[in-house]
This record gives C-alpha cells, structure tokens and sequence, in this order.
C-alpha cells in the first residue's frame, strides 16, 4: 500500500469508486477541486502579480541608476580630458604669442620654453616650429628632426585650415604612445607658422587610472576609427582595434546597453571629446554591475517559491481536512436520517402487523368457537359422534384457525417487542419466532434450515426487538444471497462466561474480498437497481455495536457467507449512539 | 363453579357460553359491562372472564367496579389485541391473559386455575 492509499481521505474514495452516489451525498472530489482552485487563485494570482510588478519596478530603477552614474563619470572624465587638451594648447598659444618667430627659430630658446613647459605641466617630450612651407625650421627634443618637411602630411593641412590640431595618439621612435598637439601662429601679412608639440600620454592615461568605476569598468579612449588610444583592461591593447563596435556620433554623453553573445552583456558610456578625433568610452559589465541585484533577485525569487509552496500546501491540507469533515458529518446526518426512517418505518409495520392481527383475531375466535361448538354438539349429543368425516371436516376447520391463530399471535407478539428494551430471553425461542416468519419462503425456495442450540444454554439479558432486527436483517441478506436451493445453519455457542456466539451461515453467492471490509460501510450497495439503500448491514453493525457486541464475516465467492456475532450475555451499561 | 363471560362481540361470547356449558361450567354472559354489573349485582359469581378491549367500559375499569362489589372475585382477560401496557398490568396482578382464538380446553384450565386460587 502506497503513502497515498494510505492517507487517501474517505471522500475521494467515496466519489471514486463508480458506484452510484446516494441522494444525501454530494460531490465531494468536486468541492475539493473547486475550493482548493479558487482559493489558490485569489491568494496566488495578486501574490505572484505584485512580485512580477515589483520585479519589474525594481530592476528598471537598478539598471536607470547605473546608467545615470556611467553618464555622469563619463561626462565628468570628458570635462577633465577636454581641460587637459585646452590647457596645454593654451600653453602653446601663449608661446607663440609670446615670442616671435626669430626668437623660437632659435633651438637654444625653444629648448628653454620646452623645459618650462615639461617643468609646469609634465608630459612635453619635444617642440618644434615649422614654416608655411611645412619645413621644420627649429626643434627641441631627443631626435634630431630640424629640416623634416611635414608639408604633404595631413596634420599639417589640418593645423593650416582649423589653427590647432590634436593628433591620435601614434608610437614615436621609441615606440612608446605619444600625441601631438600644434597650434598655428598668423602673421599680418597672411604668412604662418606652427608651433608642435609631442606628448607623451602617460599623465593622460593617469587620468583614466584615477577613474574609480564599479562593475569591472574600463574607461580609455578610442579614435572615430575604432582604434584603441589609451590602455584598456579588457577591451584590448593600444592601438588595436576595440572590441566593439564604435557608437554613433552624438555631440552629448550616451549610455547605451551592448549584447555581445549570451553571456557578454555590457553598457557602454561615451563621450566624443570636441576637436579632436576621440571618443571618450565607459564599459562596464552588466552582470558585474547587476550582482547585488541578482542576489536580491534570487532571494525575491526563493521567497516566492517558498510562499507559494506555503500556500498550496496549507490550502490542500486545510480543503482535505475540512470536506473531509463534512463528507463524514454528512455521512453520519444522513445515516441518522435513514436510522430514524427504518425505525419509524419499522415501527410502522409492527403497528400495522400488531392492527391486523388484533382485527383477524376477532372473527378468528368467532369462527373458532363455532366450530367448537359444533364439534362439542356431535360429541356430546352422540348422535354424530360415530361420524368420522364430519369430525374431521370440523377437526381440520379448527387446526386452521388454531394455525391462523399461531400467526397473528406470532405478529402480534413480534410487533409488542419492537418497543421493549432489556429483557431476559431465551435465544431458541428467538431464533425460531424470527425464522418463523420464513419458513413459507425457505419452502418455496427449497431452502434447508438448520438450528443448533445446545441444551441448557443460558438465557440471555438484551433487548429482544433489535436482537429480532438483527436476525431479521441477517438470515434476509443470507437468503437473497442463496436466491433458491441451499441451507441455512444457525449455532449458538457460548464463547466464554461473558460472551455466547451466534453463526449464521448460507451456501450463498459469497461476498467478493475486496467489497468485505465495505459492507457495513453506511451507502455500500450491490442491489441500488433492486432499491437497496446499502443501510441494512450498516444498521445491523450499529445495533450490535449498541448492544456491547460485535460481528465478523467470512466468506467465500461461490461457497458462502458466515456472518459471526459475538454477545455478551449481561447487558453493559448502554453506551448512547452517538448519532 | 359460576362463570361470567363479558365480551362486546355477541356471537363470540354466546357461542363460547354454549360450548362451557357443555363441559358442565355454569355460565352468563354479556355483551356490556353494564349487562355485567346487572349479572354480578343479581347473582354469585366465581370468576370473571373480561374483554379487555370494550365500547363505553373496557374489562381493567370493569374488573375494579367488580371488585368493589365482590371482594374476592377471579378474573381472566381475553382479547384480541395485545397491547404492552395491558399485558404488563395483567402479569402484574397474577390474571391470566389469554389472547383469541383460544383453546377451549386452556380456557377451562385457567378457569379451574383461578378457581383454585379463590379457595386458597
């Protein structure tokens, strides 16, 4: 036997087993199914709606926080990258505003301001002054670039159309990166010439190194080509191209979300820095950015699952528990009902029984008298007594009443004990007034019925109408059982000082072994179609039980049935039916 | 030995007269307790043989006025019916109970148990 079987509840059994439900029952599987369904939605459905809004609310805040802080690192690293360009091009500026062209042609004097240049700002590795003609006339710095002519160079055009110039960061000739910023100096006559500068970038990449970005952000610089300027900590190495693609042109900082794969999602910050050719980049991890939220998400999740096992279990337990109690409840109501029905019924018969006995017994005893008294005339007048037909034709008309006489009297005391409570009987006596009422039946039906009492046994203290009932019920179930031809065996024992057996056994049909535990289940019926209420036996059991005693079956399919009952022979203090 | 027989069906009670006097019992009977109480108040009697259930008079108030005018007098119930109450206070009081039909011969035997009683 599964767990389940064994803590099946009884109503799910009740609805389950095919048989026809009774009148007085309902539904019960279908009650359960209905309150335990509609009781986990209105608990469930607001429950999992609220969590999936707040989920939902929750996550759009996180995510709108993060970008609104890349956005405002960004926006803030630009502003430091575009002061660090004007600085040092206002630097420049200010030289050539501040010396003429024959003071810087000189490399002694441009040697002096790039010193004071690397002294107040840092990161100035060389000058040079180049001519409208794009020949570079003087320089200072490690190499020895004086004469290079940058004239078809396209930073050179530029710095001659725009005025300034911000190069892409290049490796120099010590391969390490450097940029160059150049400013344009115009004489009155509309002649030029422009003053160069190389940095280096390391005080530029101090910028992004001070940075203090959360989820596993990386912050460098990339040219509108896609080339990485600064170093990077994941996205790759100088001057390769970036890992990813390079955002569109925007004149505002933007924060935007890429999806690289399933697992490389990442949000991308950028800014791109004005005249020059960088754009300043943010990525960060999304899932790094996201951990404590996906903490807070899994726990949000677990508590869930949890409530929502909660809750089920709890309303399966509660629903089982109670249509449980009402399907017994019920089942005991209407037990009550059909107990007070076959009382009343019973009580019914037994009056009418004990009616028409008295109303037959009158004419009875007239036409018992007459005949008398016509025997009493020929035996005391002689002159028929010698006339053996006419005896016999009034001694049979006399055996007839004295049999009908037996009947009603049979009636009428059966229908007087129906009311009575304890009393001392004699068990044979009992046996065979119950039996009496079928002897006619067990004739026609060539049933054989056999009575062993032993001699001498004691009698009996109990009420003698629901003994009668009970008998009644019995040797009637063990007579349908055997329909015709068979034998009906009723022993009386004593079983011990308190307690005396009663067997009734036919050579019935047999009850199948799976329906023995059920029949004395209230409702359990194989005869519903020839109106049997499934109440006898169930009846029966409750007397019995009433009584102190207790009864067992055995049977076989095919053999038979013995239904046992044990008594006691002293009456124990009624215990009140609890019905 | 004086018997009087009081039953409401007519044909019953003379009939049941006919046959006692048969077996040498001298019999009256009536149809009436107050035809009774007319018989007990004329003549002796030694027992009273009482339909329990009577128009007007039923034999249980029968048998008491009977016993206020004759201490000592023998009763028997004979009826038809059987009801619990009469059948107990009939066992009570030591009165045999006889229920219809009944056998001629077990009638005279209560008569002649009753009878004896009386002599004791």
């Amino acid at each position: 036997m599964s767990i389940f079987e064994r803590y099946k509840p009884a109503f799910l059994d009740s609805s389950a087993q095919g048989q026809k439900r009774s009148r007085h029952t309902l539904n019960y599987r279908k009650i359960w199914q209905m309150v335990i369904l509609l009781t986990a939605a209105v608990t469930l459905i607001p429950l999992i709606t609220i969590t999936v809004v707040d989920y939902n609310v929750t996550q759009k805040s996180i995510e709108s926080e993060i970008s609104l802080r890349t956005r405002r690192t960004v926006s803030n690293t630009k502003r430091t990258i575009v002061s660090f360009f004007s600085a040092r091009r206002a630097a420049l500026d200010f030289v050539v505003h501040d010396n003429d062209i024959s003071e810087l042609s000189s490399t002694n004097r441009l040697e002096e301001i790039l010193n004071n240049l690397e002294m107040s700002f840092g990161g100035f590795v060389d000058l040079g002054v180049i001519n409208d003609q794009g020949v570079q006339i003087a320089y200072s710095g490690a190499y020895n670039l004086g004469g290079k002519d940058y004239s078809d160079q396209a930073w050179f055009n530029r710095v001659v159309d725009m005025g300034v110039y911000i190069s892409e960061v290049f490796l120099g000739f010590r391969n390490k990166p450097h940029l160059v910023i150049a400013v344009k100096y115009e004489f009155g006559d509309g002649g030029f010439y422009v003053l160069r500068a190389t940095l280096d970038t390391d005080q530029f990449n101090d910028i992004f190194a001070a940075l203090e970005l959360n989820g596993e952000g990386d912050a460098f610089l990339i040219n509108h080509g896609g080339v990485i300027q600064t170093p990077s900590r994941y996205r790759g190495d100088v001057l390769s191209r970036v890992s990813i693609s390079v955002p569109p042109y925007s004149d505002r900082t933007q924060v935007e979300e890429y999806r690289k794969g399933n697992d490389d999602h990442f949000i991308v910050g950028y800014a791109y820095i004005p005249d020059s050719n960088f754009i300043l980049m943010i990525v960060k991890q999304k899932a790094a950015l996201m951990k404590s939220w996906y903490a807070t998400r899994s726990n949000l999740l677990g508590f869930l699952m949890l409530s929502i096992t909660l809750i089920l279990g709890v309303i399966v337990l509660l629903t089982t528990y109670l249509v449980n109690q009402m399907f017994f409840s019920d089942r005991k109501r209407a037990m009550a009902m059909h107990r007070i029905e076959y009382d009343n019924k019973l009580a019914t018969v037994g009056r009418l029984a004990a009616g028409v006995a008295h109303e037959i017994n009158n004419p009875l005893a007239i036409i018992n008298e007459k005949a008398g008294l016509i025997k009493d005339i020929f035996v005391y007048r002689e002159q028929y007594s010698a006339d053996e037909k006419l005896m016999g034709l009034v001694d049979s008309v006399i055996s007839s009443v004295s049999r009908c006489g037996t009947i009603t009297k049979r009636l009428l005391n059966f229908a007087r004990h129906m009311d009575e409570s304890f009393q001392t009987i004699d068990i044979e006596t009992v046996i065979k007034e119950v039996l009496g009422f079928l002897v006619k039946e067990a004739e026609y039906r060539s049933i054989e019925i056999l009575v062993t009492v032993p001699e001498g046994f004691p009698q009996i203290e109990c009420d003698r109408g629901k003994l009668q009932q009970v008998l009644l019920n019995i040797v009637n179930n063990a007579f349908s059982a055997i329909g015709s031809e068979g034998r009906l065996t009723v022993e009386v024992q004593a079983k011990n000082e308190q307690f005396w057996v009663i067997a009734i056994t036919d050579t019935g049909c047999g009850i199948p072994e799976k329906d023995i535990e059920m029949i004395f289940e209230p409702f359990f019926t194989k005869k519903s179609d020839q109106g049997g209420t499934g109440l006898g036996l169930s009846i029966t059991y409750q007397l019995i039980e009433e009584a102190g005693g207790f009864i067992k079956v055995v049977s076989e399919v095919g053999r038979g049935t013995s239904f046992i009952i044990t008594m006691p022979f002293k009456h124990k203090k009624r215990r009140e039916a609890n019905t | 030995m004086r018997v009087l027989l009081v039953d409401d069906e007519m044909e019953y009670v003379s009939t049941l007269a006919e046959r006692l006097s048969f077996r040498g019992i001298e019999v009256r009977w009536a149809s009436s307790a107050k035809e009774a109480l007319a018989y007990i108040n004329k003549e002796p009697f030694d027992i009273a043989v009482l339909d329990v259930k009577m128009p007007k008079m039923g034999g249980i108030e029968l048998k008491q006025k009977i016993e206020e005018i004759v201490p000592g007098m023998r009763f028997i119930y004979l009826t038809g019916h059987g009801s619990e109450d009469d059948y107990k206070r009939g066992v009570t009081d030591g009165i045999s109970y006889l229920i219809k039909p009944v056998d001629i011969d077990q009638l005279v035997k209560a008569m002649n148990q009753a009878a004896a009683d009386r002599i004791d």
